[in-house]
């Protein structure tokens, strides 16, 4: 297990001498399902941007492996309109598909009905599918995944992290997901990173749910929302910064770098 | 047929066929704004054409660039919107190129012919740039189309996917550089954007692929080109304009066809 996909290092970014992210240590193996969870603005969308390279950490380093083929499933989507495009046509924006390979994909998927679709006018949920399809096609070593279940009701939702782990064991590449949503996305997930700015806590997602970091972030409500379990140990306040912690045996995890 | 009509005619279709699918971009991307600049940027090259005595379809092709480069650098640099940006630059640089051109004493030209185009004044070594400037950019569309259609669905799956993404957005620039250098001689820098964006929005209702929208655009071109034309020559109407009253009504006519 130690040849990664990609391994960031003390990766810092900061926008307009703000701290967006502080000193993050992550990698990902093949095969591997790594989820990132974290608040709003917690940094999620910007770590993963710096893993695809769109974004050059201020500190830091981030390596991938050499020619490393990674399949993106951006947030969103959104095809200017006057654009006349079908799930076909876009799916074969990718070089060499053709029609039976985008129909493999979306069979994949479980979207293969909307092939011949305006991409305009599928729904959310078919829309993420075939998104996934698209990443598919690529025949990725890491699947990077931002927010995959954006815009899906629940019974969706589950089908789909179900779907991402069948994907991850036939396909056996590594996955690196942003994630809302705790008590589904910690099931099927191998190693659940915690970020808020710093990685708050990791681990096993058995460890971390009843560590008082993830309880801290997520508020009360967060045992019967995930079954992650970790050692936090330090607080925070509503901007997610550090606040100094309270007296009683505070103790700092192998993950915390700061006093 | 007069020679001039036929090389009008040339002229004009060969920039239809290029205006298609170039004009699809612009459309898609919401360069429309973008390409008017352009345009009146034009003008500009013209003068420092005159007073550096090249070409003039290369200084404007050259002065479409370096504003181009100016527009990116003032969007990256300050906090103005990009219409704002362009509400400036347009006029402006129009008027320094229309103050520059009252300096050069010298230089006596038909202003008229360079706003709104002078197609029937078209000289064989202007019709030999036209079809060479065309063909050279219709190729590099072709040649390109796939990239620049995934960049402009999504850039940044585009970036992950290994495409040059900067590149081609400049590419794109530089492209619609060329055929504004080109059109100026036809339509004139008033009337440039209005050949890259009538004919694609009028073959957007109607088309299934944006291969079928960029041909749909062309042949709307050519029709606008021919029928102008012929307005112009039956009755004695500006050319340039003509063709884009021709090519308005095509579009009202594609309102009005129901939706396959």
């Amino acid at each position: 297990m130690n040849n990664p996909l990609i391994r960031l290092e003390r990766v810092g970014v900061a926008f307009a001498g703000q701290a967006i992210l502080d000193s993050i240590d992550l990698s990902v193996e093949p095969g591997q399902i790594v989820t990132l969870i974290g608040p709003n603005g917690a940094g999620k969308t910007t770590l993963v941007r710096a893993v695809l390279g769109l974004l050059k950490p201020d500190s830091g380093s981030v390596w991938r492996k050499p020619k490393l083929r990674i399949g993106y499933m951006p947030q969103k989507l959104q095809v200017d309109p006057t654009l006349p495009l079908s799930v076909l046509r876009f799916l074969r924006l990718v070089p060499g598909v053709d029609r039976a390979m985008a129909l493999s994909a979306l069979n994949e998927v479980g979207a293969e009905q909307v092939i011949d679709s305006p991409i305009q006018n599928i729904s959310g949920g078919e829309m993420q599918r075939v998104l996934l399809a698209r990443a598919l096609l690529r025949e990725p070593e890491l699947l990077v995944l931002d927010e995959p279940v954006q815009g899906v009701d629940v019974a969706g939702q589950a089908e789909l992290y179900s779907l991402i782990t069948r994907l991850r064991d036939r396909h056996g590449c590594g996955v690196l997901m942003v994630s809302h949503d705790l008590h589904l996305v910690m099931s099927t997930t191998d190693q659940v990173v915690c970020l808020n700015r710093h990685v708050c806590c990791s681990g096993h997602p058995e460890q971390v749910s009843g560590d008082p970091a993830f309880v801290e972030l997520f508020g009360n409500h967060a045992p019967s929302l995930a079954i992650y379990h970790h050692h936090h140990d330090h607080a925070h306040d509503l901007h997610g910064s550090v606040v100094t912690p309270a007296q009683d045996g505070h103790v700092h995890g192998d993950h915390c770098k700061h006093g | 047929m007069a020679d001039f009509l036929l090389y009008a005619l040339l002229a004009g279709l060969s920039l239809a066929v290029v205006a298609g699918p170039l004009g699809s971009f612009v459309v898609w991307r919401r360069m429309a704004y973008f390409g008017d600049t352009l345009s009146h940027a034009a003008l500009l090259g013209v003068a420092l054409g005159f007073a550096l005595d090249v070409s003039p379809a290369l200084a404007v092709t050259v002065g479409c660039l370096l504003l181009a480069i100016l527009l990116v650098t003032l969007q990256q640099r300050q906090p103005l919107a990009s219409d704002t940006l362009l509400g400036i630059l347009a006029p402006s640089t129009l008027s320094l190129g229309l103050v520059a051109l009252s300096f050069m004493h010298d230089v006596r030209i038909d202003l008229m012919a360079y706003l709104f185009g002078d197609l029937l004044a078209i000289s064989p070594g202007d019709l030999a740039w036209i079809l060479g400037g065309s063909a050279v950019v219709l190729l590099l569309v072709v040649a390109l189309w796939r990239p620049l259609l995934a960049v402009t669905v999504h850039e940044e799956l585009a970036r992950v996917e290994g495409l040059p993404v900067a590149g081609l957005r400049l590419a794109l620039m530089l492209l619609i550089a060329v055929v504004i250098a080109v059109a100026m001689k036809i339509v004139g820098v008033l009337l440039i954007t209005s050949l890259l964006i009538i004919p694609a929005a009028a073959a957007q209702r109607h088309a299934r692929s944006p291969e079928q929208m960029a041909l749909g655009a062309s042949l709307i071109g050519v029709v606008a080109v021919c029928s102008g034309l012929a307005l112009s020559w039956f009755k004695d109407t500006p050319a340039g304009p003509s063709i884009v009253v021709c090519a308005a009504v095509l579009f009202l006519v594609s309102l009005a066809l129901p939706r396959r």
